[in-house]
């Protein structure tokens, strides 16, 4: 038996970025605002503080900030063919869980996308022809071009307080900043994060070989900042626990540090914890939402939250999980290509060299989040990809960011894992290794995406989400043409010893080693309801009043990090209902 | 097995000579004040059996030896282990143990096994021993450390047979035997940050705004512990 709950104007699934972005901009119109997040609730003090999250074991090993996969996980499968088995223990993603979600836990790494990549087909089909294009590649253009996002870009990275080096102000380009990026409107907020040893030398190395590094833009603090909420941050102590941990300093932006007091005083604003949305409901029509039907824990009942406006701010997986679940648009189908829920779930192409330095010390337990330095001498909007065979960039980048020793201490090749050459190893080699990494892209394949899985269920005995991935060789091209570059870099800086590791032909999606938590698609944006699940302001074809947040919305991956996208478009979404759509609810498109 | 204890030895050396009493008081680290633990052969398991205990604590040694400086006896891993096994890790109780399983799966698809990993030591140290005896007469602990490195070796490279389901024995051993190395003191390993001197890791000091430009300089402060103990 559900209990119902008084209307609201707005409820929101999810407080993290987006839930707390969209929680902020709905209540500052006079709008009742009701948040439901299935975690715990979490302050900087007593989550953050110090020193009890200086625990290796608790959070950066036992992930104590993440998703509980016995309260909500995939199964995953490579092919159509293969059949998926439950993603049991964390692994390759880390879905956040809690208020501030994966807001907490990132490293900050906040990038803009490349112009080119939001109108990435038609970039490819006018530059490059459309049969460059494989047959089973299904990328699209987002629906929004940079130029459009710039001003929310802008507004998202004030809001964080983001440290960095503009590289093209309004088409003129800086020196020490990324000559590549698209034009901004200012400079950063904050100026650069003092660099660690290992990305100065890799940055001296790329210029000497007429690269143009610069440094990483980072949610990290370098000054006190005051932002557009009147949240304050301070400047980083590089700690060394950054990505998995909750910010001691108050230096990491966070839904915590940037949003969430100045929220939580809005009177017109609520929002209740160990609340999981199940479903989402329509109206008979299914032409609108109605509200959600979620899990009280406490009461251990179903409620019914009826509200005007429902925002999916869940992670992106679940936002697509939840779609699937209340039939919201056509499920996709990879033997027809017709449907688009749970189509062009991508993730995130990595590969990277680690250098081995008997003479030099790097000292790697110091270091902010998103220190280092970055190239984009290689990035998407910069390869010819008819020459080079690829659809696809990355950057090329150096910066450690943490010395936790249980994570793993680099050892050259061929060293033996345990016993006496173990140990020796790494006091040997301990603070003496660095790792030159390429970030890149994604393409979307039309046999890599979500649906329902047939066998296996969650707690409240809903289907799981089943993910279809495997890497392709478009994306493993893209991944050696970065090791070819990388490579001379490394041998340039003359170190004792060096190894590669990037994808090669055939490899295989694993599931066990940490590689990123960028999962994209399933509830990708568009122009065309045919072949979208959201318009251009992230708002449901079929249900006016339903928007979708987050990374669910690319269409493929960029070569970047997601948050700073994610950010954009909450913010230009922000602006679209406020100034069009609560006037006038209808389809925005 | 006498265990090396070079801890002792050292505050013997500090306090050997008349009149050395206030540098001995210097030159102690902090630690000094919380009283040593209970020697590992008293320690009462609270998971472990005997036998699973004895073979615990043989095999940790044989992956951190002990030597000029401590291994993973001296650090206390088996308690850590222990312990661990003993909590909600033990019991994989964050994990979707739901089934079916497919234990056998590709191994690329990850934790497919039904068992937790408390269960994974109970059987798979039960198994390990029972191949131990047929090949070698004696339990593992038994055995000659050459023949435990032996051992250790095959099960390292999936040589003892083991059925699907306790494959992951040696990989769950190596890193919990890693983990009790590593991890903050609190846990019941890394006994006098033991793992952490050994590297050159400062523990939860977590401060280094002054040193993060001071490129290839030697940082000068040892570890720090959760609870304030300094190494």
């Amino acid at each position: 038996m559900a209990r119902t709950e008084p209307k609201k104007d707005v409820v929101i699934v999810g407080l993290g970025w987006t839930g707390s972005i969209m929680g902020i901009e709905m209540a500052k119109q006079g709008l009742e605002v009701l948040a439901l997040e299935r975690g715990a609730d979490r302050y900087t003090v007593p989550d953050f503080r110090y020193p009890d999250v200086i625990d290796e074991l608790k959070y950066g090993v036992r992930f104590g900030f993440m998703q509980k996969p016995r309260n909500s996980t995939v199964t995953i499968r490579r092919t159509l063919q293969e059949t998926a088995l439950p993603y049991r223990q964390l692994g390759s993603f880390l879905p956040g869980d809690g208020v501030g979600g994966a807001g907490i836990h990132w490293n900050g790494h906040n990038w803009r996308a490349m112009e080119n990549e939001f109108i990435l087909r038609s970039y490819v089909e006018d530059n490059f022809g459309a049969d460059i294009i494989p047959e089973d590649m299904t990328i699209q253009d987002w629906g929004v071009t940079y130029a459009e996002l710039e001003p929310h870009f802008d507004r998202f990275e004030y809001m964080l307080g983001l440290s960095g080096q503009a590289g093209n102000v309004n088409g003129q380009i800086i020196e020490g900043g990324n000559p590549f990026e698209a034009p901004r409107s200012r400079d950063f907020p904050l100026p650069p994060l003092k660099q660690t040893y290992d990305a100065t030398l890799f940055a001296d190395a790329a210029r000497a070989m007429g690269y143009h590094p610069f440094p990483r833009p980072a949610a990290n603090a370098s000054g006190v900042w005051t932002n557009e909420y009147g949240m304050q941050l301070g400047p980083c102590n590089y700690c060394g626990f950054c990505e998995r941990y909750g910010c001691l300093n108050y230096s990491k932006a966070s839904p915590q540090t940037c949003i969430l007091d100045a929220l939580r005083r809005m009177p017109n604003f609520s929002y209740r914890t160990n609340s999981e949305v199940l479903r989402v409901d329509l109206a008979e029509d299914r032409q609108t939402a109605t509200g959600v039907t979620y899990w009280d824990e406490e009461a251990q009942e179903e409620v019914f939250q009826p509200a005007d406006i429902v925002m999916l701010c869940a992670y992106s997986l679940h936002n697509v999980h939840l779609m699937l679940l209340s039939g919201i648009g056509e499920p996709y189908n990879p033997a027809t290509g017709e449907g688009v829920t749970g189509k062009n779930y991508a993730y995130q192409m990595n590969g990277g060299t680690t250098l081995f330095f008997k003479d030099k010390l790097f000292n790697p337990f110091i270091g902010a989040g998103a220190n280092g330095m970055s190239m984009d001498d290689f990035a998407i909007n910069q390869i010819d990809f008819a020459a080079e065979g690829f659809i696809g960039g990355s950057y090329i980048t150096a910066g450690v960011t943490n010395g936790q020793p249980i994570r793993g201490i680099g050892l050259p090749s061929g060293t033996a894992s345990w016993g006496e050459e173990w140990k020796t190893a790494i006091t040997e080699w301990y603070g003496h290794s660095m790792s030159i990494g390429s970030h890149g892209s994604n393409m979307a394949y039309r046999d890599c995406y979500l649906d329902l899985d047939p066998t296996y269920t969650d707690r409240h005995g809903r289907p799981l989400m089943r993910m279809t991935f495997n890497w392709k060789p478009n994306d493993i091209r893209m991944t050696q043409f970065m090791r070819s570059k990388i490579e001379p870099i490394a041998e340039s800086m003359n170190p004792d010893t060096w190894q590669s590791s990037y994808k090669g032909e055939g490899a295989q999606y694993d599931v066990r080693p940490y590689q990123t938590t960028h999962n994209v698609g399933g509830a990708i944006m568009g122009d065309d309801p045919n072949t979208s699940v959201v318009n251009r302001y992230l708002q449901a074809w079929g249900q006016h009043n339903l928007f979708s947040l987050g990374a669910a919305a690319f269409p493929q991956n960029i070569q970047y990090n997601p948050t700073g996208v994610v950010g954009a478009l909450a913010y230009w979404a922000a602006d679209a209902i406020t100034r069009d759509y609560l006037p006038n609810p209808r389809p925005l498109v | 097995m006498p265990l090396p204890d070079w801890k002792t030895t050292r505050r013997g050396f500090l306090g050997g000579g008349a009149g050395a009493a206030a540098l001995t008081a210097m030159a102690v680290p902090l630690h000094a004040q919380s009283p040593e633990p209970e020697p590992l052969e008293n320690y009462a398991p609270e998971y472990f059996t005997a036998e699973e205990w004895q073979f615990v604590m043989s095999a940790t040694a044989l992956l951190i030896p002990s030597g000029p400086t401590p291994g993973a006896i001296e650090a206390r891993v088996p308690v850590f282990i222990d312990l661990q096994l003993a909590s909600g890790f033990g019991s994989a109780d964050d994990w979707y143990m739901a089934g079916p399983h497919i234990a056998d799966a590709d191994p690329l698809l990850g934790w497919q096994s039904p068992l937790t990993p408390a269960e994974i030591y109970r059987e798979g140290i039960a198994a390990v021993n029972a191949w131990c005896e047929q090949t070698h007469e004696a339990p593992f602990a038994d055995l000659l450390p050459q023949t435990q490195q032996e051992v250790m070796t095959a099960l390292s490279e999936d040589e003892v047979p083991l059925p699907p389901e306790l494959r992951g024995l040696f990989d769950l051993l190596l890193q919990n035997t890693k983990e009790g190395f590593f991890a903050d003191p609190k846990y019941g390993g890394n006994h006098r940050m033991a793992g952490w001197t050994h590297i050159g890791f400062p523990g939860a000091r977590a401060s280094f705004l002054e040193w993060v430009d001071k490129h290839n300089v030697p940082y000068p402060l040892g570890p720090v512990a959760i609870s304030g103990e300094r190494g």
